[in-house]
């Protein structure tokens, strides 16, 4: 028991870098503003959507997460939320297919498009930025092609599965605050990854290979096979994504659906402690992340409406604000004595 | 007459080190001076002071007797002192013309004259021996020759000084021959040369004088050829006579355990080459830089894998496609490069020296924490290793004790053949003893030692028997009782090995 509780305190201990207690303080400053300029902000139904949307878009990055470990990147998770998105009532609803049937499918898609991903920059040694920047472009032409851009939905049907996506358990009794359910399949995917990440052999080879491929070769550890992985966990979680999103929304326009998700995934996961130069991130910090790119997004639309066409700008601006306060830290740390020259 | 450059009692402080304190060197006009002592003496620092890339705390740097100071590279230039680094500074992507002229291209309105920059450049490159075409991309150019390219560079800058930073670490036996040949030629044009090198025979060939620096400080000078000898030189360099590395004893050799029969690398594969290596024993490949030596280590380890050939361990023959291969063999290598190839230098000591037994340790995927912290703790005491905790990053530790973390990474594993390239390399004369007291007790336990050196002394006091290689074959072996800088050199520069004298 004394034991469990020192490994507890271990874990947490080693996940809340100073890193991550600073974004942690800006999430809570920026909704502190919120609640203050918005009477909204604190309403049930919307602290709802907060946590429902924070979910949806944390899954994405933490898919994204294991790639940007490995000094990757993948840009071609929107387009494949957009493919899965259009598929899935494409499958059920226009050919008739079975729900399990039509899960798998587009789960088994994402998987082997990541594998596509994998072998191409493993194997043949193609730039990550150039093959999934490809995928962006490939997967959203193929879903609005194979829909004629017409936008799709479940229309009245498929209530049972859209529940996975849109349930709420009111765990504080009647008219109080309701748990979306994809907060439970957030939930589990994140402590799946954060044990992965932190407790197993092969979420430390990530790691050792993110920092340094050429040691963790010499070390008999097989990075490929590691990195292969890493873009098939991207695009799984992608299209696991895809599928919550349009099961929620229950329409997807094949233009538009999940049109730059990669951003905020990738946005979400440096801000949540991801170096882009690899080896480095956790999973709580993916959690905060998306939780502050979503708070903004929701400070925008309650607090400043008018300025909903700039929120791209003010994202952008949270975003380059957190790395530049990051790196001045890191460059003070470095500057103390004792750290190395 | 002054001399040319003349530095006066320099001094030059860093966080938590003394650099330098109190050195005084002079070159004068046509003069060939090289500057020793070990890593860590402040040789590369006394040069950057010369060179205006850092600036002294005191004392006073005088050019033809006048005082300077220098405020950036510029101002040396200026002066006529130019560096070579050790690390070429070259374009890769421009020609030899462009590299030459590098950021003094000769230009009107912001376009570059390409004839007359041809031109030039073609004079200064023959001036270094090379009677090539001007418009020639560098990287056809192998390295020894760039170089040269290097050097013509510095002299269109109307260099009096070039300050060289060992010159000749990369470069072939070949290579070094032209590269004196360009000094001795500058020398006579009156061009003057500081020189730092750790190849003593180099020195005593080239130098007119040499400067000895010991721990930031003047450890002895040698004023004329005549006295330029190897003992001197490392007397002056070590401050003692050289018993620290007296030879251990050998221990009794056991069954062969590595076992190579005409392993054919993808670097020479027109030479098979055979070994074959006993338990206990420590076996020293010496050679020149490029004589195939760190490949074939490689190619053991199957990082680069073989084109042809068998090896066997401990009488079982492997396929050595992937280091994974090589290490189920029972095979562990320190490599050549340890910041790069044997560590992780963000991850903690605890997690470095654990990455190759975590698999093995692990319960169904699971890190066995405890198992890993066991191996630090049963480590760090074992080796020595200077650490504030197993929770340090690495990259903060000193030289020595990063190789000792890779050491004790592989004898977590418990492997039957050691391979270590360079295993001394940039580290410290204390570390280096306790290194070699460690491969010692090692081979002591059975262990195969198979290490490649290009440092003549760590051949010649670990060894208990030396193989040398001439451009990518063993062109001998030498018996301990046989072994001797001599025979080893004569072997490394392709000759027989049998003393004529």
């Amino acid at each position: 028991m004394k034991g469990l509780a020192l490994a507890a305190t271990q874990v947490v201990r080693s996940a809340v870098s100073p890193k991550i207690l600073g974004i942690i303080g800006l999430l809570a400053a920026v909704c502190l503003y919120t609640a203050l300029a918005s009477p909204n902000f604190l309403k049930v139904g919307n602290l709802e959507n907060v946590v429902h949307r924070t979910a949806l878009f944390g899954i994405l990055s933490i898919g994204v997460a294991f790639v940007i470990i490995t000094g990757g990147i993948d840009l071609s998770i929107g387009s494949v939320v957009c493919l899965v998105g259009v598929l899935l009532p494409w499958l059920l609803v226009d050919h008739g297919w079975s729900v399990p049937m039509a899960v798998a499918f587009v789960l088994g898609l994402g998987a082997v498009i990541g594998l596509v991903h994998g072998l191409l920059v493993t194997r043949l040694g193609l730039q990550p930025f150039v093959v999934t920047l490809c995928g962006l472009l490939i997967y959203r032409g193929v879903a609005r092609g194979i829909t004629q851009d017409q936008s799709q939905g479940f229309g009245t049907g498929y209530k049972g599965l859209r529940a996975l996506a849109t349930e709420r358990f009111p765990i504080f009794g009647e008219g109080g605050f309701e748990l979306p359910a994809t907060t439970l399949v957030f939930l589990v995917i994140a402590v799946a990854a954060a044990i992965f990440l932190n407790r197993t052999v092969w979420g430390r080879y990530l790691l050792a290979l993110g920092r340094n491929e050429q040691a963790a070769q010499y070390s008999g550890i097989n990075t490929g096979r590691m990195k292969l992985l890493a873009y098939v966990m991207s695009s799984t979680l992608a299209a696991i994504g895809g599928m919550l999103f349009v099961l929620d929304i229950n329409a997807a326009q094949p233009s538009d659906f999940g049109n730059f998700y990669e951003l905020y995934a990738i946005a979400a996961a440096v801000l949540g402690g991801c170096s882009l130069r690899g080896g480095e991130g956790s999973i709580l910090g993916l959690l905060v992340g998306s939780a502050l790119m979503v708070v903004i997004s929701n400070m925008i639309n309650l607090v400043h409406p008018r300025y909903q066409n700039v929120e791209f700008a003010i994202i952008g601006g949270v975003i380059l604000a957190g790395v530049i306060a990051d790196e001045l830290v890191r460059r003070a740390a470095r500057r103390r004595p004792g750290s190395g020259s | 007459m002054p001399p040319l450059v003349e530095a006066r009692g320099i001094g030059k402080q860093f966080p938590g080190v003394r650099a330098l304190d109190d050195v005084s060197l002079s070159v004068g006009t046509g003069e060939v001076v090289a500057l020793i002592g070990e890593n860590g003496a402040g040789k590369s620092t006394l040069l950057k002071i010369l060179a205006g890339v850092q600036s002294p705390d005191s004392g006073s740097l005088l050019v033809d007797g006048q005082p300077v100071r220098f405020r950036g590279v510029q101002d040396a230039l200026g002066a006529g002192i130019a560096l070579i680094h050790q690390e070429l500074n070259l374009a890769d992507n421009l020609d030899l013309a462009g590299n030459v002229f590098l950021g003094r291209e000769p230009r009107r309105a912001g376009f570059i004259r390409t004839a007359q920059m041809h031109r030039e450049a073609a004079e200064w490159l023959r001036m270094v021996g090379l009677n090539l075409d001007p418009a020639m991309p560098l990287s056809h150019l192998p390295i020894g020759r760039q170089q040269l390219v290097e050097i013509a560079k510095a002299l269109s800058t109307r260099a009096r000084l070039l300050i060289m930073d060992e010159p000749t670490s990369s470069l072939s036996a070949r290579e070094t021959e032209t590269l004196f040949a360009v000094v001795r030629q500058l020398r006579a044009s009156g061009v003057s040369v500081l020189w730092i090198s750790h190849r003593l025979g180099e020195v005593k060939e080239l130098a007119d004088r040499v400067v000895v620096l010991r721990d930031g400080r003047n450890a002895g000078e040698i004023p004329d050829r005549s006295g330029i000898e190897h003992d001197t030189m490392i007397r002056m360099m070590v401050g003692r006579d050289v018993d620290r590395l007296a030879r251990r004893p050998s221990h009794p050799p056991g069954e062969v355990v590595l076992e190579v029969e005409g392993l054919r690398t993808p670097a020479h594969p027109q030479h098979p080459v055979s070994l074959s290596l006993r338990g206990g024993e420590i076996v020293g490949i010496a050679g020149l830089v490029g004589a195939g030596r760190t490949e074939l280590l490689t190619t053991l380890f199957g990082v680069t894998p073989a084109v042809g050939g068998r090896v066997a361990v401990a009488g079982r023959p492997v396929d050595l496609r992937t280091p994974r291969d090589a290490i189920r063999a029972g095979m562990a290598l320190v490599p050549e490069d340890r910041k790069h190839q044997g560590l992780i230098l963000e991850m903690a000591v605890r997690e470095n020296m654990s990455l190759v037994s975590l698999w093995p340790e692990s319960h169904a995927g699971f890190v066995d924490s405890r198992a890993e912290r066991r191996l630090a703790e049963q480590m760090i005491p074992a080796l020595a290793i200077k650490t504030p905790g197993d929770r340090q990053a690495v990259q903060f530790l000193s030289g020595g004790n990063q190789q000792k973390v890779v050491l004790a990474k592989w004898l977590a594993l418990k492997p039957k053949v050691l391979l270590l390239d360079e295993p001394t390399r940039g580290i410290d004369v204390g570390a280096k003893a306790e290194i070699y007291d460690l491969v010692h007790r090692l081979a002591g336990q059975g262990l195969a030692v198979l290490f490649v050196s290009s440092e003549m002394e760590e051949i010649l006091s670990l060894a208990d028997r030396a193989l040398v290689m001439h451009e990518g074959r063993i062109a001998g072996g030498l018996a301990r009782h046989d072994l001797s800088e001599e025979r080893v050199m004569r072997l490394a520069a392709g000759g027989t090995g049998r003393q004529s004298a």
